[in-house]
């Protein structure tokens, strides 16, 4: 589209405007992780300084900082593994034989992230607590799974539909089991959306910060629950916070950025194409 | 019951054979469907039957059945409806900021400019940051009264400065909330204003209409279910809102951000009272059914495309 220039000029100026105000916080932060807890709270604030890895070095010698990460990778990862187990297959059959009940299976599936968590904090929290599930990985990855199930199902059952069915019945006729389709035919050709879904699922585990905050204490804490103690004191570590943010939000904001067109269809249920 | 999956050797006729493969697929979908069902209907069915209770976990030996009063005493409590009215206040002025915004940000990052993709990249980012952090920076390092970036610029200019937290509160708290969700609105709106096809707008134009227009009578009515959706899930998510009050206010000064999550939380998991929890609950859970009933049609209207 023809366009003259000057109006071309002022759409770069206002789009990179907009995006560096955005990002800004994010900037500031990892900016700050690299300051002396001095020059952190410095007046002025310093935008040029010798650049320090103490703060991540301090960090990593709290010991605790790697039980907390390894407490989100583990939660996150294993949520992740098994609503994909539980989805496939329960996808598989409602994309491939679909029934009348197929519509309203999925929309009352989905009807069950609408349940605020706050309505059922006592009863879980009470039911973990009679489980011995409190505050252990296990009850955090059941509840994430549970939390992440009806999105995996949706993004998994679009994917799926995507696929020929040609190719199915092709080999079916060639006598191949349920268990073969699903493995050798279906799943080397939806891997690229089961591997977005995937990720979708991860960076929702990672940074859910309800249940991690109200069913854990420290044994099974994850990095939003480590964050979330530096609020206590008014304490002026901000260098050290802002080194813990970095190391807790980069390995997710870079999923993020390569999964940002599969988050829409699984956000929104495919309602916006 | 038929056993096994439509085995090879005598390969039966279409239609028969997707007869026997309608059985294993019920059995496939049921682990999922079973799952769901025990975390709706278990947890709902313990807060209505802790509800009527008396039942503080400090004095379990009180545990008896009041009726109502559970209701009566949470619905009498003026912190309940300050905690409602909070509530609305946050999702509804959260809405209006990150689709007001989210709308004319996607009519600009749809435009060509250079470097587009990086840009909205960055501006996107803040969706992925967890909201533990997200609400510590705000509060530390931008809105801190004395050492907080925002507090240094303001007082550079010899404005002086804003102790957010203390002065305004949840306005503080709605900032921090559209900073996080407004790259959500953007990411859908954005996707949807792609849909649009060049043909109808280039069509639009020839005929004379100009941005504004273009903007009011095609844009805008093509959003309008995406912005739908976004609105509903937002509020679904806004309704509930938790971490972000927790690092930073704690439902403070006074109850100035008490949110109804934040409430059940501290009759919760601060004053043990589970009847009462659970009632306020059960509160919370029919606000969000009314939202949802909408969410849920414009979905279903959809589902066949």
């Amino acid at each position: 589209m023809a366009r003259n220039p000057s109006h071309q000029w002022w759409i770069t100026l206002l789009g990179w405007l907009v995006a560096c105000i955005l990002f800004f916080p994010i900037f500031w932060m990892f900016v700050t992780s690299f300051k002396t807890e001095v020059a952190a709270v410095a007046t002025p604030p310093q935008l040029f300084f010798q650049p320090t890895f103490e703060n991540y070095v301090a960090v990593q010698q709290r010991a605790s900082y790697f039980n907390f990460a390894w407490n989100s990778v583990v939660i996150s990862l294993g949520a992740t593994i098994l609503a994909l187990l539980l989805a496939i297959p329960a996808a598989y059959a409602m994309s491939f034989f679909p029934t009348r009940r197929t519509k309203g299976t999925l929309l009352w599936m989905l009807s069950t992230k609408m349940l605020p968590a706050v309505g059922v904090l006592v009863p879980i929290y009470i039911l973990a607590r009679e489980t011995g599930l409190l505050d252990t990985r296990i009850g955090l990855i059941i509840i994430y799974t549970l939390i992440n199930l009806p999105i995996v199902v949706w993004m998994i059952y679009s994917f799926f539909k995507e696929v020929p069915k040609e190719i199915l019945e092709a080999d079916r006729m060639d006598g191949a089991s349920t268990y073969q389709e699903l493995r050798h035919v279906l799943l080397p050709l939806a891997l690229p959306g089961i591997a977005s879904t995937a990720l979708l699922s991860i960076i929702l585990s990672w940074n859910e910060a309800f249940w991690s905050l109200n069913l854990t204490t420290f044994d099974a804490a994850p990095l939003t629950a480590f964050i979330a103690s530096f609020s206590s004191p008014q304490g002026l570590f901000w260098a050290k916070l802002s080194a813990a943010s970095t190391m807790a939000i980069a390995p997710i904001l870079i999923f993020g950025w390569l999964s940002q067109r599969q988050l829409v269809r699984g956000l929104t249920f495919g309602a916006v194409k | 019951m038929t056993s096994s999956i439509a085995t090879p050797s005598h390969a039966p006729p279409p239609t028969r054979a997707r007869s026997r493969q309608r059985i294993p697929a019920g059995l496939l979908v049921a682990p999922s469907v079973i799952a769901l069902v025990l975390w709706m209907v278990v947890p709902l069915a313990m807060a209505i039957w802790f509800a009527f209770q008396r039942y503080n976990l400090l004095l379990p030996e009180n545990r008896e059945f009041i009726g109502f009063e559970n209701f009566t005493y949470i619905l009498t409590d003026p912190a309940l409806w300050v905690s409602i009215g909070i509530t609305l206040v946050l999702v509804v002025s959260v809405l209006v900021i990150t689709i007001g915004l989210g709308t004319l940000l996607a009519v600009l990052f749809n435009q060509e400019f250079f470097g587009r993709g990086v840009a909205r990249v960055l501006a996107i980012s803040p969706f992925f940051v967890m909201p533990t952090v997200s609400a510590l920076i705000w509060k530390n390092m931008l809105m801190h009264p004395v050492n907080g970036l925002i507090a240094q610029i303001t007082r550079g200019l010899g404005l002086g400065a804003i102790d957010w937290f203390a002065d305004v509160p949840l306005i503080a708290i709605i900032i921090i909330v559209s900073w996080e969700w407004l790259p959500f609105a953007l990411l859908i709106l954005l996707t949807a204003i792609q849909s649009l096809d060049a043909d109808q707008m280039e069509a639009a134009r020839m005929d004379g209409a100009n941005s504004v227009a273009l903007f009011r009578f095609v844009v805008l009515p093509h959003l309008s279910r995406a912005i739908a959706v976004v609105a509903m899930i937002e509020t679904i998510f806004f309704l509930t809102i938790f971490a972000e009050i927790f690092v930073t206010t704690g439902g403070g000064p006074g109850l100035a951000t008490t949110n109804l999550a934040y409430y059940i939380y501290l009759k919760a998991l601060l004053e043990f009272d589970v009847g009462g929890a659970s009632a306020g609950g059960l509160i919370a859970v029919v606000l969000a059914n009314i939202v949802a009933i909408f969410l849920m049609r414009s979905v279903a209207r959809n589902l066949d495309t």
